[in-house]
């Protein structure tokens, strides 16, 4: 890998810690969903990059997943359920936005000191790498932590999916990598049919689809 | 001649449930999809029974080999009697009106799928195709869980589904730095994914790499484990789903999730450079051993309570393999047999308690062996074996167990005998009521219901009687492979 390779490949893995600090730091939904849509779309980027120069087209495949799965669809999907049940208001946080970036700020210094020590015998780009994509993985956590809402939830564990995305697609020919992220967008739509039946429940008091049946004038 | 009837047993094992999925997705008639599932689960069972004496070769996705056969056929078993049980609680549930017809095709084809799924995860040679198996048998679980559709399972659900996606994300992670770490030696692609390739050639991987791994995939698995602190789906999952899926998350899915550290710690084991997964093990064992032993005292509900028991003993079990050595392993290996039917055979009963009374509540369920005499003395017996009391299979393992720590870590030994009396105080405390005390109903069940709970608890009366030679000799050579 030539140095100019490798410095695109951090940009773009860079790029990616810097969006999930402007996840973490957005507190309104319609926002949330647009900077998760960049999210997935420099993920896209940075993964098709790891196939150009690894010359691996399989990984083109994940990254066509990443763009058109979780870039288009579930942002489309997401926003949809989100206006239809008026729910874009403001997200409580549990703690203010200054002492969550610095945590979160934190726990990046944490994921460097961690992995470089101990990755010194694997390639100078895959120690960079990993680096950044346990800061994603670390900071989608914190999200998760740090909001009681169900969408904003979901949208946190994303994000530290495509941080696990970036650490599998930089680990040079590791194999099962498109079976895998099929794998997790089968559990992100699961993530998000969940939401839609628990935000029934808020409205209608219970996902017991026996009284939505009868909502609709239906009975069985 | 051999490898030809161990590839049909593995195809088995596997095609079985695949043929189920479809074949119970579309009859849409339960009686006749309830036996059928049966019978399923019957030629499964057969066929991991094959498997014990024909071994396939071994491919670079599939692996049988002496370890993942205890775990095959205890899963098949279980899931043979739990198909049976669940095919009179369902008729019960489907009178009541709890479930519709239409849910119980959904219910019985992801029971297949669920078989499928822990299957592979155990047959699989390949750890990212042992992750993506996990992850499927996580998913079915959680839309098991949540069939009833009450605020409370849907709630149950949620959380199961949150916490088991977190846990599995930090098993891929864990999965991934196993990779890197072993790219360097086996060369990339799948080869360095391969189990029986990673541990035979783990001596040349980068240490560091694997120290950090390990503990990712520690939490990871281990949260599907039920380990404390990682724990907190467990009981709410065994609580609001049906007891059928109770009784097959307790007896096998939390052992599956086990298998899979356990096959990490053996490629751990075979690197000198690192630092011992034990301590790692034997603590976290210790700490949801205590702290589920203390969790009981305070449960009211009756599913609940057995959830923190079985909480308790996947803690009893992972301290085992976290001690290592011939003995402990072999406690340890039996006390996960032991405690799989067990467990489940006393879901069995809980199931057939929860209908009969209508609650869950402990406070009301009162005086069993006078109103249901047979399931309530099956019930106790149950408790008795669950608590450790001799002459069931549970007390020769923590006998052994008990033993071997206080030859080897006195102090250990100390905590784990507090932990296993406050366990089995509360258990007895619990029991009692719930068995002797002071009521006028009268329950009427047909005594071949039991079935399936008389023969795991005789199961478990005769291995804590008399052990065959040959199984002895067989969790031996495992006891050894684990290290």
């Amino acid at each position: 890998m030539s140095p100019f390779d490798s410095n695109i490949a951090h940009l773009l893995a860079g790029s990616m810690v810097l969006v999930s600090f402007l996840l973490l730091y957005q507190d309104r939904m319609l926002p949330l969903l647009n900077f998760f849509a960049i999210h997935a779309c420099v993920l896209a980027c940075s993964v098709g990059w790891q196939a150009y120069v690894q010359r691996a087209p399989h990984l083109f495949i994940t990254a066509l997943i990443a763009l058109l799965f979780k870039g288009v669809m579930i942002p489309v999907a997401l926003r949809r359920i989100v206006v239809r049940l008026g729910i874009h208001r403001t997200i409580e946080n549990v703690v203010s936005i200054g002492p969550t970036m610095l945590f979160g700020i934190a726990l990046v210094g944490l994921s460097i000191i961690v992995m470089l020590p101990v990755t010194q015998s694997a390639a100078t780009f895959v120690r960079e790498d990993l680096a950044f994509a346990l800061s994603v993985v670390l900071l989608g956590f914190l999200m998760m932590v740090m909001r009681r809402n169900a969408v904003s939830q979901v949208i946190g564990f994303m994000s530290l999916e495509n941080g696990l995305v970036l650490a599998a697609s930089g680990a040079r020919g590791m194999p099962l990598v498109v079976e895998i992220s099929v794998g997790f967008s089968v559990l992100i739509a699961f993530f998000v049919v969940g939401i839609f039946l628990f935000r029934i429940r808020e409205r209608f008091d219970t996902v017991d689809l026996q009284a939505l049946d009868m909502s609709r004038g239906e009975s069985t | 001649m051999n490898v030809s009837i161990g590839a049909v047993a593995l195809a088995g094992i596997l095609g079985i449930p695949l043929l189920g999925i479809v074949l119970l997705a579309a009859i849409p008639n339960y009686r006749f999809a309830a036996p059928l599932n049966v019978a399923l689960c019957a030629i499964t069972l057969v066929s991991s029974g094959a498997l014990y004496s024909h071994r396939p070769e071994p491919s670079l996705y599939l692996i049988v080999d002496d370890v993942n056969t205890v775990f095959l056929i205890v899963g098949a078993l279980v899931g043979f009697t739990t198909s049976v049980f669940s095919a009179g609680y369902i008729a019960h549930e489907l009178q009541t009106r709890r479930l519709r017809p239409r849910d119980l095709r959904f219910y019985h084809a992801m029971y297949q799928l669920l078989m499928f799924a822990m299957n592979l995860a155990l047959v699989s040679n390949n750890i990212g195709l042992m992750w993506v198996a996990i992850e499927m048998a996580t998913l079915t679980t959680v839309m098991m869980v949540g069939i009833y559709r009450t605020s409370a399972a849907l709630e149950a659900a949620w959380k199961y589904f949150i916490l088991g996606s977190v846990g599995i994300a930090l098993a891929l992670f864990g999965t991934i730095l196993v990779y890197l770490a072993a790219e360097g030696s086996l060369g990339e692609g799948m080869p360095a994914m391969a189990w029986d390739r990673l541990s035979t050639h783990s001596a040349g991987f980068d240490p560091a790499l694997l120290n950090l791994s390990f503990v990712f995939l520690l939490l990871g698995y281990g949260t599907k484990v039920g380990l404390v602190p990682v724990h907190a789906w467990l009981p709410d999952a065994h609580a609001e789903g049906p007891t059928p899926i109770s009784a097959v998350l307790s007896g096998l899915l939390l052992n599956v999730a086990l298998f899979a550290l356990l096959r990490f710690k053996m490629i751990m084991a075979g690197n000198p450079g690192v630092i011992s997964p034990g301590p790692m093990m034997v603590t976290m064992g210790l700490a949801s051993l205590i702290f589920a032993g203390l969790m009981i005292y305070r449960r009211r509900d009756i599913k609940r309570m057995f959830a923190y028991s079985s909480i308790e003993h996947m803690g009893i079990i992972t301290f085992a393999f976290g001690l290592g050595g011939p003995f402990a392993n072999f406690a340890g290996l039996l006390q996960m047999v032991m405690h799989s039917l067990t467990k489940s055979g006393i879901f069995f009963g809980v199931g057939y308690v929860c209908q009969l009374e209508g609650t869950q509540q402990i406070a009301d369920i009162r005086g069993l062996t006078h109103s249901q005499p047979l399931l309530g003395w099956l019930l106790l017996f149950g408790v008795m074996a669950i608590a450790g009391l001799p002459p069931f299979g549970i007390f020769t393992s923590e006998f052994l167990l008990v033993t071997s720590t206080f030859a080897r870590a006195p102090w250990l030994a100390m905590l784990l005998v507090v932990g296993l009396l406050i366990a089995f105080s509360a258990l007895m405390l619990r029991i009692h009521g719930m068995a002797f005390g002071a009521t006028d109903k009268r329950h009427s069940l047909a005594a071949y219901r039991l079935a399936p709970m008389a023969l795991h608890l005789t199961l478990v009366a005769i291995a804590g009687v008399y052990l065959p030679g040959a199984i002895v000799a067989w969790f031996r050579h495992v006891a050894i492979l684990l290290g």
